[in-house]
């Protein structure tokens, strides 16, 4: 079966001064994958994401998103942010956080209205945050945080998804209800990409994987590529993981 | 002058009013702005940019001759704004960290206005008295012109405010996620700069270049303490702001040769203090006071699940205990027996207790109630 390709990445280096922080990526994200990207810290994983989503500005390289540049398809793409990227003392409250998702698609000016907050709330309880939704957001926990970071790209009802680490820093409950949902928006046909650190989990959860040190290792199906020998290529050291089949 | 006599005379007397107007707005119109430049954690920008200011207004009055306020003013906004994005440009092209920039910015700018002021000050010109008025400000020289000047301003800032709300709010919260969603963060950044740049050069005349910054700060600082809704904070910023000038102004016109600048500054560091201490869910006192009661509670909750362990030994759980096992127990205290009476949860027969089946039930759940209070 021929898949589309969803995100296709050309040639993309990214340096912060001399030192390049991606060299040369070519990447291509088949269509209705939930995908890992895996690396050693510093290997560029974050940058990545930031690169392909025109929040950094990359030395060289393009982005196309189904088959036509990135900033045309802006609206086809949700990005989840890595959880300490932003001040949780702001005065704002979960659902104010969430309607943030419906900026986008409201443009300039434009305030949201009864539409964008009934589509908030709905999120809110896909991530089983409706109870919350008043909590002033400093006052919720690391994994409450990040399913309203979670429920602010899933009002977006974008094609494909980006997140940064969604799984750093929460419990097993919110783990699982996180990958519950990734896996659901899977079956919905979405394409998830996500920056991933726990390599016994990535069977478990993926099934598409990028190996990604500076440079793109290996990309494919996480039952064929996601062995020893790339392992030890990616993290430059025999790491022995037990893939369960 | 007394202060009962300020406000009688406020409404009639036109310098009076003129500078209590001037002083209500420009509290008004920073007080907003500042709250912004609080969340950004940009507070010392404010700092930055009015000390940028002063080699603008020297040089304008260089060039044209003249005192005209509006004339030094607009000199006052150019190199203010030359200031501003040579910090910006430093940040973005060096690996200098935001506060070093400023630093920096503030005091080659300082520094340099200072050399021209004293250059000023040695030229045979009768006409350059008076330009050092811009360091610490000076109220009593706000005429009407002024005033209108500095609502036109807050007028705009509060239109830009309610039109582009939701891009500044995203903005402050989530710069790369604004980014993502299509918008030109660097639009809304430069909007928003320029309005404080405004503001800050509109209050030189008022409060002067040094204190300008506390102006900006002190009112967004306060309001914070009282709430958790941005709307809410920028209007409260703005209220603090305009009442700060106007007992500024009040303060420094009853007690003759106050200079109006500093008294501002003080009143609005008052509004500080207090909303730093009297705050409900922020402040110091109440964050005491739930500390005391909080370790009370505890106290009294270790009591009560010794006694439940105590009551589990037997079938009866009401039955009666002497009150001496008490005394190994470390939490337990008269008082603590005393409290757990009042609440239903043990009942005392000469110098006996026993649990209540309520307190037997309330100890049993102690910790899952504590669960559920944290959700």
């Amino acid at each position: 079966m021929e898949q589309k390709i969803a995100v296709k990445v050309d040639d993309l280096t990214v340096a912060y001064n001399y030192k390049p922080v991606l060299w040369d990526i070519d990447l291509e994200i088949p269509e209705g994958v939930l995908m890992a990207i895996v690396g050693p810290n510093g290997a560029g994983k974050s940058t990545l994401i930031k690169s392909i989503l025109g929040i950094l500005n990359p030395i060289a390289g393009s982005v196309s998103i189904y088959d036509k540049p990135y900033k045309k398809q802006r609206q086809l793409v949700a990005y989840v942010p890595q959880k300490g990227s932003v001040d949780w003392d702001f005065p704002t409250t979960a659902l104010d956080v969430v309607m943030m998702g419906t900026y986008g698609s409201l443009g300039w000016i434009k305030r949201p209205g009864q539409k964008q907050k009934k589509a908030a709330l709905e999120a809110l309880e896909k991530v089983g945050m409706l109870p919350f939704k008043n909590r002033q957001i400093s006052q919720l926990s690391g994994g409450q945080q990040q399913r309203i970071f979670l429920a602010r790209a899933l009002v977006q009802n974008a094609s494909i998804y980006f997140m940064d680490e969604p799984f750093q820093g929460v419990d097993a409950t919110t783990e699982i209800a996180i990958i519950n949902i990734l896996k659901e928006l899977r079956k919905a046909g979405k394409t998830v990409i996500v920056v991933h650190h726990d390599l016994q989990t990535v069977p478990e959860y993926f099934d598409w994987v990028t190996f990604l040190n500076v440079k793109k290792i290996a990309t494919g199906p996480v039952k064929d590529i996601f062995n020893d020998d790339n392992l030890t290529k990616t993290y430059g050291i025999n790491y022995k993981v037990s893939i369960q089949e | 002058m007394d202060l009962k006599e300020y406000f009688s005379l406020v409404f009639n007397d036109y310098t009076l009013r003129t500078i209590t107007l001037g002083t209500a707005i420009l509290g008004a119109v920073t007080g907003m702005l500042g709250s912004f430049a609080v969340l950004r954690k940009q507070s010392l920008l404010g700092d930055a940019i009015s000390h940028a200011a002063l080699p603008g207004i020297a040089i304008a009055f260089l060039i044209t001759g003249t005192k005209d306020t509006n004339i030094l003013l607009l000199g006052a906004l150019v190199s203010g704004l030359i200031g501003t994005f040579w910090i910006r440009g430093i940040v973005k092209k060096t690996h200098l960290k935001s506060d070093t920039a400023l630093g920096l910015i503030l005091s080659l700018f300082f520094g340099f206005g200072m050399l021209l002021l004293t250059f000023i000050q040695k030229q045979p010109n009768a006409n350059q008295a008076g330009l050092d008025k811009y360091l610490f400000g000076q109220a009593a020289t706000l005429v009407e012109s002024d005033v209108w000047l500095m609502a036109i301003v807050t007028g705009l800032c509060v239109l830009v405010l309610l039109l582009f709300w939701k891009e500044f709010k995203i903005l402050l919260f989530d710069a790369d996620y604004t980014k993502t969603l299509g918008f030109n963060t660097k639009t809304i950044d430069i909007l928003i700069t320029s309005f404080i740049v405004l503001a800050i050069v509109l209050g030189l005349q008022t409060v002067g270049v040094v204190l300008m910054s506390a102006m900006l700060l002190a009112p967004a600082a306060a309001a914070r303490q009282w709430t958790n809704s941005l709307a809410k904070m920028v209007f409260l910023a703005a209220i603090f702001g305009a009442f700060s000038g106007v007992f500024g102004t009040a303060i420094s016109a009853s007690q003759n040769n106050l200079s109006t600048g500093p008294v501002i500054v003080l009143v609005a560091a008052v509004f500080v203090v207090f909303s730093f201490i009297f705050s409900p869910s922020r402040g110091l006192l109440f964050k005491q006071i739930r500390f005391i009661k909080n370790r009370r509670d505890l106290e009294l909750n270790k009591t009560l699940a010794f006694m439940h362990q105590i009551a589990e030994t037997h079938e009866d759980i009401s039955h009666p205990h002497t009150i001496k096992i008490l005394n190994n127990f470390q939490g337990y205290t008269k008082g603590t027996l005393k409290k757990l009476v009042d609440k239903g949860f043990v009942q005392l027969q000469g110098n006996m207790w026993s649990l209540t089946k309520l307190g037997y039930t309330t100890a049993a759940n102690l910790y899952n109630q504590q669960t559920d209070s944290n959700e």
